[in-house]
């Protein structure tokens, strides 16, 4: 031990630029998958908030046809289920169509959703988004709540008029005067683009649904439950007695793309991170090597004492384990300290803001610190100047005392 | 004379000098690497981008970028048409179309979609539209009752070639125009949201169902290879176009249209370098120790050389030079394996496994990685530059050594 610690003082040089680059490493980790995670979590966050909640139950092959027939015909059976079912938060009912929405100036199409109100303002962010007038109220009849884009593109204000035509569940033609109540602005441009939000009541009514809804949006106490709470409604969906063609579907699931662009980022972000050790571990293996080269006569004469090579390793093995750790605790410190101050801060994203909005990510860039992206990357860091430590370990168990001690 | 010393010096301890250049060759690589799949995603954006209706220049009422509306279309045609034919360069292709927001509905579906009217003769090399038509035909001249849709709409309809199906919009007097179109063909697109969003009719066909005589939205303008593809380029063929145009239309380039994509583009470059710093750095701490070893084992032979007269300078010459030596080999090597990689993925990498992520960033399907002149200047730049630079300090730390102290040292 001691002599393990005396041979790192040594080189002092050496040893401060040896810890500097491993602290460097693990100070990088630590922020960039800080950031990334952090940046996910919010993108899952506004799409999960705004549109399609952590899980819904739906006729299959609704998530992508969006027709109006595949219907849940009795809702309210399935929502009694659901209720039963633990970590459960809320429930909600939805309905949408398709229809040609027209002011006094201009016409439009538009995604029109039937919500509850009651319901919808637990789940779902669009109620705090509201820029102009007020949101859905439960005593709403043909109110409505339109996307900022889709308001300036039909020129409407609160309180105008405008008018729905669409086609009805029944095939007949489905017609009604909405009351414009509140514009809101999700930040989500294509769904600001198109979206209106009415009653559900109403939206039954015009559309001749009965009591027919076409998404049940479940939220969960946390992100992490959602498998067990899906893996137990689909179980509940697939006994008899339930209504057919019935299926449930998480967040991730619900929008391919979302899942697929994260794990993308991530491919990318792990090459990154793969180079990057490669790199440090290039850095310091110099030190290692040579750690045990320039003292080739030194070990010679330690075996010739009596020393024999597994100790000669061990205090190798110490020797850079205490340069890894050293590096690992500044670098985890000064990570940390790096990433709670720039969460803390923001990231102002400046002119690309606009294009970020695009993909559901707030002007701010927030890196997360958790366990995970504290440790994970110091890990890594560890594991690979170890093996790399290894190869000098190993190289001592060749040298023989006389041939060493002849050595320069 | 003194580079002979300095390749001499470095070779007095290959494993060391090994390791230390496959650091170098390996962050110059890599460096190359990365950013020729980054500029390849990026070309591969850029050109889907152009590809789906923007071109590179586009010719429009002053208004309708703000409000894509029927009201704000080019009323006189003619005018323009001999100004683009007159001012743009060899090779560059136009067209006229119409684009108007719409309904398209049939006996059980209607979806919103954007009418597009198209010259059917200049249309096809102009956009996605002529790329590949998996069904059917497309149109030809005076096909005014025909319709070509994207491949995932017929899908979504639940119809096929051959049927019915109605467009709604609204005209010139604010009221609902409609008329019914009968499919044609199909066209496949690299986003499944353009062929659900875009359904082509003639431009004759447009006209008519929106009552605007021989009026038009837009004209789309492409330019011949990269002309197009900086503001230099562009603003050489604007500058003519600009001064003739009527004063009630513009013409606006791909970057005003996509100001998103430009300014990603530029947030772009600026990664790059980043990523190139920090790549960089990794390799710098393993330069400066190895370097730095060289110089602290050699201090009674610095101290010596010293001794016989030579300058601190020349010292510092000499141990830059050994610095040098290591970096240049090790760019060598790396940019010769950059090239090599770049060779075996000319035939471009195909992100069909990852279609709808690369769809949500509005990437194609397929990424052909290449690099630029500058991206090779650049790495080689950072690397040789700041290598030199971080090498300066074991280099005015072997200057310093004073003879006396030196040859005193074991």
């Amino acid at each position: 031990m001691l002599m393990a610690w005396r041979n790192i003082q040594r080189n002092p040089r050496r040893t401060i630029l040896t810890i500097m680059a491993i602290a460097f490493a693990c100070v990088l980790l630590i922020f960039m998958l800080s950031l990334q995670i952090g940046t996910y979590e919010i993108m899952i966050d506004t799409s999960v908030k705004t549109r399609t909640g952590h899980i819904q139950v739906l006729k299959q092959g609704y998530n992508t046809d969006h027709k109006i027939r595949q219907a849940i015909k009795v809702p309210a059976d399935i929502a009694r289920t659901l209720y039963q079912t633990p970590h459960i938060t809320t429930i909600s009912f939805r309905s949408n169509a398709f229809a040609l929405l027209s002011s006094s100036l201009r016409t439009s199409g538009g995604f029109i959703t039937g919500i509850n109100p009651e319901e919808e303002v637990k789940i779902s962010s669009v109620a705090q988004t509201i820029r102009k007038g007020r949101y859905l109220t439960p005593s709403d009849t043909n109110a409505a709540v339109v996307g900022s884009l889709l308001a300036k593109n039909l020129k409407i204000d609160i309180g105008d008029e405008l008018v729905v035509l669409g086609s009805a569940m029944d095939g007949s033609i489905a017609a009604t005067v909405l009351q414009v109540t509140g514009i809101f602005s999700s930040g989500m441009d294509q769904y600001d683009r198109t979206a209106i939000q009415i009653p559900l009541h109403h939206f039954q009514e015009t559309f001749v649904m009965g009591r027919a809804v076409h998404e049940i949006i479940i939220t969960c106490d946390s992100l992490w439950h959602v498998g067990r709470v899906k893996s137990a409604i689909s179980e509940n969906l697939s006994q008899p007695g339930t209504q057919p063609g019935l299926v449930c579907m998480s967040w991730d699931e619900l929008t391919p793309g979302l899942i697929q662009s994260i794990q993308m980022d991530l491919g990318g972000g792990l090459i990154f991170y793969a180079i990057l050790l490669v790199m440090v571990a290039f850095s310091i293996m110099n030190t290692f090597v040579m750690a045990v080269f320039e003292r080739t006569k030194e070990f010679g004469t330690l075996m010739a004492i009596g020393a024999g090579p597994w100790r000669l390793s061990r205090v190798l093995i110490l020797e850079s384990g205490f340069l890894t750790l050293c590096g690992i605790v500044l670098g985890i410190l000064a990570g940390c300290i790096l990433t709670l101050w720039v969460g803390h801060t923001g990231i102002p994203m400046g002119e690309a803001e606009g294009m970020m909005r695009q993909y559901g990510i707030p002007g701010l860039l927030r890196p997360k610190l958790t366990l995970a992206t504290a440790f994970a990357g110091p890990a890594a860091v560890f594991l690979i100047t170890i093996v790399t430590a290894l190869y000098p370990a190993v190289k001592v168990h060749g040298i023989k005392p006389v041939e060493a001690m002849r050595a320069v | 004379m003194q580079i002979l010393m300095a390749w001499r010096n470095i070779w007095r301890n290959p494993k060391r000098t090994g390791i230390i250049l496959v650091a170098v060759v390996i962050g110059a690589w890599t460096m190359l690497a990365f950013s020729a799949l980054s500029r390849g995603m990026m070309a591969s954006t850029l050109e889907n981008a152009l590809n789906t209706l923007t071109g590179h220049i586009q010719i429009q009422n002053a208004l309708f970028r703000e409000d894509p509306s029927v009201e704000n279309r080019i009323t006189h045609p003619a005018s323009v048409a001999q100004l683009l034919e007159q001012n743009l360069p060899k090779g560059a292709l136009w067209a006229f179309r119409i684009q108007v927001n719409g309904v398209a509905a049939n006996a059980g579906n209607s979806q919103g979609i954007t009418i597009m009217g198209i010259d059917p003769e200049k249309e096809p090399q102009l956009s996605f539209y002529g790329d590949v038509t998996p069904k059917g035909k497309l149109l030809t001249p005076g096909d005014d009752h025909a319709i070509v849709v994207g491949e995932a709409l017929l899908g979504n309809f639940e119809t096929k070639i051959g049927r019915k199906l109605v467009l709604m919009t609204q005209d010139t007097n604010l009221e609902t125009a409609s008329r019914a179109f009968k499919i044609k063909g199909t066209f496949k697109a690299e986003m499944q949201s353009t062929e659900k969003q875009y359904v082509f009719i003639t431009l004759g066909a447009a006209q008519a169902l929106l009552g605007i005589k021989d009026g038009v939205s837009l004209a789309c303008v492409r330019l011949p290879d990269s002309a197009g593809m900086d503001s230099q380029g562009l603003n050489k063929v604007l500058g003519s176009v600009r001064q003739n145009l009527p004063r009630d239309l513009c013409a606006l380039t791909w970057m005003d249209l996509l100001p998103l994509l430009k300014g990603y583009l530029g947030m772009f470059d600026r990664f790059m370098l980043l990523w190139y710093l920090v790549i960089f750095i990794a390799m710098a701490f393993g330069l400066v120790n190895t370097m730095l070893m060289a110089v602290l084992e050699r201090t009674r032979e610095f101290g010596l050389l010293k001794a016989l007269g030579l300058k601190p300078a020349k010292i510092i010459i000499n141990v830059l030079l050994e610095c040098i030596i290591l970096l240049m080999t090790g760019l060598v090597v790396g940019n010769l394996l950059g090239l090599l990689t770049l060779y075996l993925f000319s035939g471009g990498i195909d992100m069909a496994f990852m279609a709808q992520g690369s769809e949500f960033w509005g990437m194609g399907r397929m990424v052909v990685p290449f690099f630029t002149l500058k991206d090779i200047c650049y790495v080689n730049a950072v690397i040789m530059g700041l290598g030199v630079l971080v090498c300066l300090y074991p280099a005015i730390k072997a200057a310093r050594i004073t003879p006396v102290e030196a040859m005193a040292r074991v």
